[in-house]
């Protein structure tokens, strides 16, 4: 028994049909108490009026859109180094559902600093970042689309994600450098204040990141499914017309 | 490899190898940006640092995609492969003879452009250092983007895609020590942080470029 089992597809296939039915009705659970419970039950902050809810979805999508990236990251190595086709499927399902929560990150920050910064953008070292993370996104994509051969895309985008990834790193340092922003330091995990954020909005943002994290591995779950499918259909084609 | 050297350098001059379009193009931002911005001496002054910057750096992608994309095509590029040379180094040396014949002579005429945008009076000398330490970065990062394109056909817009984002460390501390150049203020830490850029690409791109290149060449 070991963790490379799950990459021969026919078992990856099996065990992800019985688990993603599981892990959609969780990800829809999460996030539907996690949203309606920050949009409606928790109250409007003294300053910031209502717009303070847009945490609930500005924070977790975020997160995940770094994390996606580094899935893909691992994704790409573990291609690179044991050659599992469905873990090159996998980096290559994730990246427009890290390019989408790239987005929302970047049009509910801009909806919130409209009325609270005054400014829908402001050339802040977070803002770019995510603006360059979602232009390294678009390259990742564009490349899976370009190049013909499966085996040659898969290995030329591995290796883009590694370069990508160093340069992304370096790219927020710059940007950290280059301006001093507006954007608040992360306050979720700060250590030794006591309660950074008031625990009324703190619960349910937990459930929401929880949710967010669910909603990707589902959905990387479902469309490498669906990528294994289309691999699979086009060997078939392939092997009628030699027949 | 200096064989090598001499053969990209000389296709790149002789006739139908796409030298000087890059000059031209540099030339053509420095004209056109006073044209949209207006003539007043002081925003040209203000913003001349990141144009000349943005400027090199457009005219840098020009010519990346010749890099790899001829010698692919006819055939050269697998008898490089299977060369006593390594591959890598092959990388390296494309890359050089590309930065001799766009990233040096942009840097040379940068200083004539930065008139014609009125660059302040101390800012030139930086505005030449920062162009050396920082347009080898560009030619071995582009390589590597032209390494990762070269079996796309029309991959040119690809690989701006992918090449410019790569760019943005190169473009801010290059820009930035021009900018504390101009301003007369103190240029180490952000020159510093371009070369180390500038040297780390050197030392690891080639690599990464050369594993694309047998990707492509399989």
């Amino acid at each position: 028994m070991s963790l490379w089992e799950y990459a021969n597809p026919k078992k990856f296939m099996q065990v992800s049909a019985g688990v993603l039915p599981w892990m959609a009705g969780l990800t829809g659970l999460c996030l539907g108490v996690g949203l309606i419970w920050g949009f409606f039950f928790t109250p409007d902050d003294f300053r910031q009026g209502s717009t303070v809810k847009i945490i609930f979805l500005h924070v977790p999508s975020a997160m995940m859109a770094i994390n996606a990236w580094v899935m893909m990251l691992v994704a790409s190595l573990i291609w690179l180094v044991r050659r599992h086709h469905v873990s090159a499927l996998a980096a290559r399902a994730a990246a427009p559902v890290g390019l989408t929560f790239t987005a929302i990150a970047l049009v509910t920050g801009a909806l919130w600093g409209q009325p609270m910064w005054g400014t829908w953008w402001a050339w802040d070292p977070r803002l770019t970042a995510f603006l360059i993370l979602a232009l390294f996104y678009l390259g990742y994509i564009a490349l899976w689309q370009a190049v013909e051969d499966p085996d040659t895309a898969a290995d030329l985008t591995a290796v883009m994600c590694m370069v990508g990834s160093v340069f992304a790193l370096l790219s927020r340092y710059a940007v950290k450098f280059w301006n001093q922003g507006l954007h608040q330091d992360s306050t979720i995990l700060k250590v030794g204040e006591k309660d950074p954020i008031a625990p009324v909005f703190y619960v349910p943002l937990v459930v929401c990141i929880f949710g967010f994290v669910l909603l990707f591995v589902a959905l990387v779950l479902m469309r490498t499914r669906t990528e294994i499918r289309a691999r699979r259909l086009s060997a078939l084609l392939a092997r009628e017309r030699l027949a | 490899m200096k064989a090598l050297l001499l053969r990209d350098v000389r296709l790149a001059i002789r006739a139908g190898g796409g030298f000087g379009l890059g000059l031209a193009f540099f030339l053509l931002v420095a004209v056109l940006v006073p044209l949209g911005v207006g003539p007043e001496p002081a925003t040209l002054a203000k913003i001349a640092p990141g144009i000349l910057w943005v400027g090199a750096l457009l005219a840098c992608l020009l010519s990346l995609d010749r890099i790899f994309a001829l010698d692919f095509e006819d055939g050269s590029l697998d008898l490089l492969a299977t060369a006593p040379i390594p591959l890598e180094g092959v990388v390296a040396i494309k890359a050089f003879a590309h930065w001799l014949v766009t990233g040096l002579p942009l840097t040379l005429v940068a200083p004539v452009l930065a008139v014609l945008l009125n660059l302040p009076g101390p800012g030139y000398l930086w505005l030449v250092v920062s162009l050396l330490a920082g347009t080898p970065a560009l030619s071995v990062i582009g390589a590597f983007g032209a390494a990762l394109v070269v079996g796309v056909k029309r991959g040119g817009l690809l690989l701006s895609l992918l090449v410019l984002p790569l760019y943005v460390p190169t473009l801010i501390f290059g820009a930035e020590v021009v900018k504390r150049g101009a301003s007369g203020t103190e240029v180490s830490v952000p020159l510093l942080l371009l070369a180390g850029i500038t040297a780390g690409a050197v030392a690891l791109l080639p690599f990464a470029a050369a594993a694309a290149l047998r990707v492509n060449l399989r």
